[in-house]
């Protein structure tokens, strides 16, 4: 069974249909793409998934059940995760304290979620920057940051927002290896990607999103040769 | 050394009453006392939870109501008011909560402040309840010596300091300080945020409430314009907590300890008349530009400023 199923879901503000009639699966422990042009949809989708907007058509199910229209944190508890394009780090604590905040939502106890932030900490390599303020980490560790207070709810299945904008390519290279270390843990990735060499060597299968209409679905070298993807996003080679 | 500062204040307000000091200089302890759980409990839920009230008078005078009511209405002593105080202002700060925790920032803190003032108006017309604008006097008050009542303010006091240093290290502490650093983030991480910032507000809304109720019992008469008041309690609190350190500790103690010394120090010289009002508006713009974080929160920047302590890099 898949884990998520993202059914005929459309999204309107006002007039204008953000993401209208999207339909597609994420297949347990695989990494899913999303890639398509500035303004295709794919963050909105992202927000509807994760319930900051409730869909204006559609279903979305996750392990079996519908999750359209509930709250963002209920979504969370049901297992799935997400991080922000724009970083979003609780500015004036310590990266600890970020991770340890989000860790308690399946700790018993403080002791247990100390375990939790610890564990993932070290997973992300960020366990040696644990004192700093969030707010002066370097743009790539706040990035991490992101997938560490993600990873900290122990989620089925992380929403990654273009975690690798802006990185430089040492900082690329790590965020790599978090995200397939992230998959081979058993969790589901589905991710938001700007960056075609990352996507098409992380991605199992890739989805294409153009002004709010899914135009392709395949493995990367399907999406790679697909004539409407390379008209409407990747340009002739 | 640090560990025993608590433990060494302790004793110190312990033994202040045995030190033969005047009453009015004990009236001063217990304002400053009564004022630091007023403060502590403003923290909780604007500093540390990041919802800023400008209402904390509504709990404060539904507090003292409580008392008051519980005293005129229904013959029985004030101090009864001190537990039904926790349980009265828990149900209207849930309710209060119901409409103001849907808004955020400066919206919430308008909410909050017209809370405030409808339970004034609200106090001053229900007359069959509150004896209108001419408020509840007490016909006698249960002791005439200051002691019984520092101690009593006291126990609230420290009893509120253990809770909050409990809820900040908690699970709820957390919780709280991811929705004051962004609201969609936390929720995004499982946090419940209304019902957390619900959680926020009724604590922080009893605490409030049994300082008001004890009021009723130390000062033996209350009005709504004295214990609804926008400047001389809502106002109030947020400035001892901003002057102190938002979102410490000990902040409300060192603003309380200000606050009412320049209160009673602004009061005594009589020729300022209502011009002391424009001087706490001065220190707050000192304070907010220079030290944002309060006294105890930018402590290290006071050292520096005297050339006391190292220089950080």
């Amino acid at each position: 069974m898949s884990l998520l199923q993202v059914k005929d879901v459309s999204k309107f503000f006002g007039g204008l249909a953000a993401v209208s009639g999207v339909s597609f699966e994420v297949q347990e422990n695989e990494i899913l793409g999303i890639i398509g042009p500035n303004g295709a949809g794919k963050t909105t989708l992202f927000n509807v998934i994760n319930g900051f907007y409730k869909p204006s058509k559609g279903d979305i199910i996750l392990n079996g059940k519908s999750i359209a229209g509930r709250k963002p944190h209920e979504i969370c508890k049901a297992g799935m995760a997400r991080t922000f394009q724009i970083v979003r780090p609780l500015r004036r604590l310590s990266v600890f304290d970020n991770v340890l905040a989000s860790a308690f939502l399946r700790a018993k106890n403080k002791a247990d979620a100390e375990n939790i932030a610890v564990e993932v900490l070290k997973f992300t390599d960020l366990y040696e920057d644990r004192e700093t303020l969030s707010k002066g980490l370097p743009l790539g560790k706040r990035k991490r940051l992101e997938i560490a207070r993600a990873l900290a709810t122990r989620p089925k299945l992380l929403l990654l927002d273009e975690s690798f904008a802006g990185l430089n390519p040492a900082e690329l290279d790590k965020s790599i290896e978090i995200i397939r270390n992230i998959k081979k843990s058993g969790i589901t990735v589905m991710i938001i990607e700007h960056h075609m060499k990352v996507i098409m060597s992380i991605s199992d299968r890739i989805v294409v999103l153009t002004y709010g209409q899914k135009i392709a679905e395949g493995t990367p070298d399907e999406i790679r040769h697909n004539q409407q993807v390379i008209e409407a996003y990747l340009g002739e080679a | 050394m640090k560990k025993f500062y608590p433990l060494i204040t302790l004793a110190v307000l312990l033994v202040l009453p045995l030190l033969g000091f005047s009453t009015y200089v004990m009236h001063i302890f217990i304002l400053l006392l009564m004022w630091a759980t007023i403060g502590m409990s403003w923290n909780l839920l604007s500093g540390y939870c990041g919802q800023v009230s400008f209402g904390h008078a509504a709990f404060f005078g539904i507090g003292a109501y409580t008392a008051g009511i519980l005293y005129s209405k229904a013959g029985a002593s004030p101090w009864l008011g001190l537990p039904l105080s926790v349980f009265v202002v828990g149900v209207f700060a849930f309710i209060i909560g119901l409409i103001v925790l849907r808004l955020r920032g400066p919206f919430f803190a308008l909410a909050t402040l017209a809370s405030g003032e409808v339970f004034r108006v609200s106090a001053e017309n229900m007359d069959w309840l509150t004896n209108g604008t001419l408020g509840i006097m007490l016909q006698k008050r249960l002791w005439v010596s200051k002691e019984p009542y520092y101690y009593i303010i006291l126990a609230i006091a420290v009893a509120t300091f253990l809770l909050m240093k409990y809820l900040i290290s908690s699970k709820l502490g957390y919780f709280f300080v991811a929705i004051r650093e962004d609201q969609d983030a936390a929720d995004s991480l499982g946090i419940n945020t209304t019902l957390y910032k619900t959680i926020a507000l009724v604590v922080s809304g009893m605490i409030t409430g049994v300082a008001g109720a004890f009021y009723m019992n130390y000062m033996g008469y209350i009005d709504p314009h004295i214990v609804f008041a926008l400047h001389d309690v809502s106002i109030i609190t947020i400035m001892i907590v901003m002057v102190g350190g938002v979102a410490t500790q000990w902040g409300p103690f060192v603003g309380a300890v200000i606050m009412v010394m320049l209160q009673e120090a602004v009061r005594s010289i009589g020729s300022l008349g209502a011009l002391h009002q424009a001087i706490f508006g001065l220190l707050l713009i000192f304070i907010i530009i220079f030290l944002p974080n309060g006294i105890v929160g930018d402590f290290g920047k006071i050292k520096r400023f005297f050339g006391l302590g190292r220089v950080r890099a």
